[in-house]
């Protein structure tokens, strides 16, 4: 644990360094948030049925996308641990008193967590004070709130593991550029992150529940916003769960394979 | 304290001609070559030995070096260190060790070298105590107070080679590989850095493998030699033995005097001569050189004399050729 305690203290402070990277990244959010928002706003004025979730669901939707963006996209990646991989500095993390799967866990965790902190914040307070109908709005209670919270944290542990077989399949591919596209292209449609999943045709929100994508980001979002009840909310948190535990198997089993067949080239 | 038996290890590399037509012929059907990178290598090293592994380029030093050090799994064969099989044991066993890779870096490239040595302080679990002792003696003797604060990115290659070294000791390993520790250093840094090797043998008893092709780290640190070559263990001894055996040779350079008509050595080559000077080369089996000297003070009016061994680079060019690698 202290390991973990320790990575995510390493990350803070080099996170720390891009203060500029953040800000920018601040600047970008709020653009994307408006243009998204303007285009679903064009879209709801000529609706000519009720969608099935409303403009103010949406626009808290998506505000929370953005603040959280490092939680819920896959592209977000960690390009040390590919150049560990590709480089064979990876013989180093070898030889450390630590379980691979864990240790990368941690990393991976600390990334997201030490970008969103210099982020999250600036654009959840500035949401907040935006004049209507672009203000991000309260949770309707605060058993909601911390459903919310739940579901977020969980969300995050949950595209951490998935992320974990992007690494893993470099081991094998030794270019991060295919299975990244992949996921990333897959992921972020199924997650909800460019039609939110309610939008979507009957068909795909059937594929979006099976898959895990939609766990990580369409549902916790919907639980603050609550479009998604209280008593579903439990119910995905379980499923939540169950997902997350699975999938930390598998890429456990996948990686200890990997690393059994994995030849450290050179020098 | 560390026992290889009969480890062997190859590596399966696909071949390509050069061109597009082999190229697009390799879409559908790749060439394999199957390469023994190490062939039935045997060896043990007590506590506290420090142990060159020398060879050419590609005979197998870093592979061993990774096997030994649980990162490649062998084909066949056994390793037992401190009682672990390192591939299989690996996250107990390298609590044990330390390991130096003299062209991969272990610290974090964007952050001042203290933040990576207090990661790596929490992912050995060492006591805080323990870590201030370490520390300050790997400071003092790797002279690391002036850059223990500044990036990673901003070092020289011989400060961060440092730093490697003393990252690489922080949990006080009992074992220290190193993997060619003085490449790309200045003399000044080669030299501070064998004392460093040195001092931590002696004193905490640490045993040291390691692989350089710079002979002159053999020489200064390393009793004992290991050779190999394409995959097969060689040689393995003392490095005096080694020299006895190989470097017999010694070069005489004699001033004198100008004289007029050439002098006649017995026993000796003569490698250059001017009317100053000669330049001889004996084997000490065949002829004593103190004879050779005699010889020379007889027939000339000498003004110096000196005598060189063969240098080590070379009774290692010539051991590498005697065994055709």
């Amino acid at each position: 644990m202290r390991v973990h305690l320790s990575v995510l203290k390493l990350r803070m402070n080099i996170g720390m360094q891009y203060r500029t990277a953040a800000l920018a990244g601040v600047a970008t959010q709020f653009f994307w948030g408006f243009i998204t928002i303007m285009v679903f706003e064009a879209f709801y004025e000529h609706a000519s049925t009720t969608p099935p979730i409303s403009l103010k669901e949406l626009i808290t939707y998506i505000w929370l996308q953005q603040a959280f963006l490092v939680f819920i996209t896959m592209w977000f990646r960690d390009n040390e641990l590919f150049d560990l991989i590709t480089s064979g500095n990876i013989a180093y993390e070898l030889c450390r008193p630590c379980e691979l799967y864990g240790f990368w866990y941690a990393k991976l965790l600390a990334q997201r967590l030490s970008s969103a902190f210099l982020r999250c914040f600036p654009i959840l307070i500035i949401s907040f004070f935006l004049p209507k109908p672009y203000n991000m709005t309260m949770p309707p209670s605060f058993l909601a709130f911390l459903l919310f919270l739940c579901a977020l944290i969980l969300g995050l542990l949950l595209l951490v593991s998935i992320s974990m077989f992007l690494y893993i399949s470099v081991f094998v591919t030794l270019s991060p550029m295919g299975s990244l596209l992949v996921f990333s292209v897959l992921g972020e449609f199924f997650a909800g992150l460019i039609i939110p999943v309610p939008l979507m045709p009957e068909w795909l929100q059937i594929a979006a529940n099976v898959l895990p994508f939609r766990w990580t980001a369409d549902f916790p979002f919907r639980v603050y916003s609550g479009h998604i009840s209280q008593h579903d909310a439990i119910i995905g948190i379980i499923i939540q769960l169950i997902y997350l535990l699975g999938l930390i198997w598998l890429g456990r089993a996948a990686l200890n394979k990997v690393l059994r067949k994995v030849v450290v080239q050179g020098g | 304290m560390i026992h290889l038996q009969g480890i062997s290890k190859s590596f399966k590399i696909a071949k390509r001609q050069s061109g597009f037509r082999q190229a697009a012929k390799s879409l559908f059907y790749r060439e394999h070559t199957i390469v023994d990178a190490l062939k039935e290598i045997s060896f043990s090293i007590n506590p506290g030995e420090i142990v060159g592994y020398i060879g050419p380029n590609g005979a197998g030093k870093s592979t061993t070096i990774k096997i030994m050090s649980g990162i490649l799994v062998p084909d066949t064969g056994s390793c037992s260190i401190m009682g672990f099989t390192p591939w299989k044991d690996r996250v107990q066993y390298v609590q044990n060790i330390g390991v130096v890779f003299g062209q991969r870096s272990q610290l974090w490239w964007d952050v001042p070298v203290i933040d990576s040595f207090e990661l790596l302080k929490d992912i050995y679990k060492v006591p805080q105590q323990e870590y201030q002792t370490s520390i300050e003696l790997l400071i003092e003797t790797l002279e690391l107070q002036n850059i223990l604060y500044s990036p990673v990115r901003q070092l020289s290659l011989g400060q961060r080679m440092r730093c490697e070294i003393a990252a690489s000791l922080l949990h006080n390993p009992k074992i220290l590989f190193l993997d060619e520790p003085t490449i790309g250093l200045d003399a000044a840094s080669k030299i501070a850095v064998r004392q460093f090797i040195k001092t931590i043998n002696k004193e905490k008893g640490v045993t040291v493998i390691l692989t350089t092709h710079d002979m002159n780290d053999i020489e200064a640190l390393a009793d004992r030699v290991i050779l190999i070559g394409k995959g097969s263990l060689l040689y393995d001894g003392q490095l005096e033995e080694l020299r006895k055996q190989f470097g017999s040779q010694k070069t005489i350079t004699a001033d004198f005097r100008k004289n007029a008509k050439p002098i006649d050595i017995q026993g000796a080559t003569v490698l250059s001569r001017s009317p100053e000077q000669v330049v001889l080369s004996i084997d000490t089996e065949q002829v004593n050189t103190s004879e050779i000297i005699t010889q020379l003070s007889n027939n000339l009016e000498l003004i110096d004399v000196s005598i060189e061994a063969q240098p080590i680079e070379e009774t290692i060019l010539k051991l590498y050729k005697e065994y055709q690698i």
